[in-house]
């Protein structure tokens, strides 16, 4: 009899419908291999019962953002003793979480741009607003606003101008407690996605949105971004980011599969923006585009994913 | 090295689809269609309170008694008892109408676009309401007009803004009005603005498009003449039964002067042909006879009693320096917060604690209306009104907190 698996997709975040997208690919993906796999969405059924009464052998969680890519399902799952695609709730947890997440990787040495974290409560408890300037000094201008604790570039704005910041700020704030001000790097953007179990580095996917900024709407809109696999970055450069991801997969003790947004500036220096541990499964998703272009089709890859999970049961 | 195409069509597509594209807004509102969230978002007519009896009588009726019509392909107007139903809904707000002037379309949205298709080339200018339809917006869009925006007040659009524009040398194709509890408004035009429209769109030659969806949801108040019966020359009039009967039958209607009907009945037949016949009977029998009118009235008190109850709730909830409209019918409250506040960037916070709202710079061509909320009171009850009121009082209040530190 066929193995019974959960793709775990949905959920309430933001970034629900990204999610559905990618759940339903990897379940069609994991069917056309012969696994009974089947899209569990935990804000549309009781999830613990449906998990309990199906038995299954492992989940897959091609959930993204809140509760799903955060630790919270993890744990939920550990506790059932169901094996699940992915790092471990600590490891979520702190990945999914910018301000944790800068703090580990820069202890760690990996080069990811200088930052200064804003906590909401820090403006509304202790009036920290007034030393917001601060911020801009520390970090330097042009800035990146975002939450520490939102995916798919949500509540993601640019700032050019001290004035700007406290709006940026309040945008951010929006979608998380917490707000991470970086210094923006200009230069190339590349994905590092890496896949177990040898945690082996895919070709790196250069992203060039045709409106400049890889937005919402430039991730999700076919069409809106050119990719190319392998990216055009010279040779030396590309191992160099391919190292970078391997250290920030160590330094937050990541498992499976992560895919880490890089810059690269004018001088060939990798900076690691962001590392995600539920990396999108969607059909304008890169995690897919690199192992396409180190010739994994996308039913070997969810299958390969899956496997790692199953090892652990 | 491979292009990754994610979309191999990518450079066949026409450009009237450039606009359309993935938006955050949208996938908050996928998380804001769970159960848990109460949603004052979406302008869903309250279909629950029909009873039901009504519904299945009309429909098996229509099947036993005109099978084989209801399955069958129609006239592209629309079947003229049908029409002849619809003109009746239009005499109820004393509009004179004649069912032959008349074209039904799949909802008022499809007469929308109809209009669009007939009026517009790309680069022509169209005047709307600002804040105006979203719906408008985007059926309008696909034919790459340029928007001339004329702000509105308490008593409808500011036609002295529409004269000044046109003397600034703008010339609109037509102008789109909502006159009667405007979406997102919720405002009426008043008498005079209507007279001095008329007059404007008469002396200058531009006709009006008037978009009446509202119009027999009035909760208060005697209503207004329609554009229409004030000049049926220069008015396309656009009605639908969503809102007295369901939006589900997707039947709507416009009206207009013999050249524009022809070519939107012709524009009509090259879309789709012809309407669902199904659903036109099933509407024509369920306004024929007098149970509509009853089942219309409760449905009207019970959009008073939800209009009274957002009200109150915003009087109790919210900050002292937002303003709102008083509408006296149709589904909306429209909110201005102080300026500082982003209500696109607050959604998803809204969304957090488990209540939506469709954010003001939906309903502009331009990005404005960040400080604008549109609140929807026809399908939450009223306790979920006053909880969902209740949510976003707190979380502006928290917002305000915030501003308050980070502007010293």
């Amino acid at each position: 009899m066929s193995s019974k698996i959960a793709v775990l997709a949905g959920g309430r975040s933001p970034e629900r419908e990204v999610s559905l997208r990618s759940g339903h690919r990897v379940m069609a993906a994991l069917r056309s291999r012969g696994y009974d796999a089947f899209v569990v969405d935990p804000s549309e059924v009781p999830m613990i019962d449906t998990l309990s009464a199906a038995s299954v052998s492992a989940c897959y969680v091609a959930l993204h953002g809140k509760d799903g890519e955060d630790g919270t399902v993890q744990r939920v799952l550990e506790l059932l003793g169901v094996p699940y695609t992915g790092a471990t709730p600590f490891a979520c947890q702190i990945a999914f979480d910018k301000v944790l997440a800068k703090e580990a990787l820069a202890a760690a040495g990996v080069s990811t741009p200088p930052w200064v974290s804003v906590q909401a409560a820090a403006i509304r408890d202790l009036a920290a607003g007034p030393i917001l300037h601060r911020v801009a000094e520390r970090v330097g201008l042009p800035a990146v606003v975002k939450p520490s604790r939102a995916g798919s570039a949500m509540g993601l704005s640019f700032v050019e101008r001290d004035a700007d910041l406290p709006h940026a700020v309040m945008n951010a704030l929006s979608f998380s407690d917490a707000a991470v001000v970086e210094r923006k790097i200009e230069g190339v953007e590349v994905a590092a996605s890496m896949v177990g179990p040898e945690v082996e580095a895919l070709p790196l996917v250069e992203i060039v949105p045709k409106s400049g900024v890889f937005d919402y709407a430039a991730r999700y809109t076919a069409g809106a971004t050119e990719y190319f696999a392998p990216a055009r970055i010279a040779p030396e450069i590309a191992a160099v980011c391919h190292c970078e991801a391997r250290r920030a997969f160590e330094a937050l003790g990541l498992r499976d599969v992560s895919r880490a947004d890089i810059l690269v500036d004018p001088n060939g220096t990798p900076w690691v923006v962001d590392v995600n541990t539920s990396p999108g499964m969607t059909d304008t998703s890169l995690l897919p585009m690199a192992a396409r272009a180190a010739g994994i089709d996308f039913t070997g890859l969810c299958e390969r994913i899956l496997q790692l999970a199953l090892a652990r049961a | 090295m491979a292009e990754f195409s994610v979309d191999p069509y990518v450079h066949l597509y026409a450009r009237r689809t450039s606009g359309m594209s993935a938006s955050e807004v949208r996938a908050l509102f996928a998380v804001a269609s769970r159960p848990d969230v109460i949603s004052l978002a979406g302008g869903m007519p309250y279909v629950q309170a029909l009873p039901p009896q009504d519904v299945l009588d009309v429909v098996t009726q229509v099947l036993t008694e005109q099978g084989n019509q209801a399955l069958q392909y129609g006239d592209g107007r629309g079947m003229p008892s049908l029409r002849e139903r619809l003109a009746m809904l239009m005499r109820e707000e004393g509009t004179p109408a004649d069912p032959e002037d008349m074209v039904v379309t799949a909802g008022a949205q499809q007469a929308l676009d109809l209009v669009g298709k007939v009026l517009v080339d790309p680069g022509d200018e169209i005047a709307v309401e600002a804040p105006t339809y979203v719906g408008a917006l985007s059926a309008f869009s696909t034919y790459e007009p340029t928007f001339v925006q004329v702000e509105l007040d308490h008593d409808g659009m500011i036609v002295e803004r529409l004269e000044e524009a046109l003397l600034r040398g703008a010339r609109p194709k037509f102008v789109y009005t909502v006159p009667n509890f405007s979406n997102p408004a919720g405002v009426t035009m008043s008498r005079a603005r209507r007279e001095q429209l008329i007059a404007l769109c008469r002396e200058a030659r531009i006709p009006i498009v008037e978009d009446n969806p509202y119009g027999l949801l009035r909760f208060e108040g005697e209503p207004e003449p329609t554009l229409r019966s004030m000049d049926p020359q220069n008015v396309i009039y656009l009605g639908t039964v969503s809102k007295v009967f369901s939006p589900g039958v997707r039947v709507g209607w416009a009206m207009a002067e013999p050249g524009v009907l022809h070519r939107l009945v012709l524009a009509k037949e090259a879309a789709d042909l012809c309407g669902s016949s199904l659903n036109m009977l099933v509407t024509e029998r369920y306004l024929s006879g007098d149970r509509w009118r009853v089942n219309l009235r409760s449905l009207v008190e019970i959009y008073r009693s939800r209009c009274a109850a957002m009200i109150a709730a915003l009087e109790a909830r919210f900050p002292a320096d937002a303003t709102w409209t008083h509408p006296a019918g149709g589904f909306y409250v429209w909110v201005t917060l102080p300026p500082y506040f982003d209500s696109q960037a607050l959604l998803a916070a809204g969304v957090e604690r488990r209540v939506a709202y469709v954010p003001g710079t939906a309903f502009y061509a331009d990005g404005r209306g960040k400080e604008k909320m549109r609140l929807a009171f026809c399908f939450p009850t009223e306790d979920d009104i006053t909880e969902g009121v209740r949510r976003l009082g707190l979380l502006l209040a928290d917002e305000e907190d915030l501003y308050r530190s980070l502007s010293g």
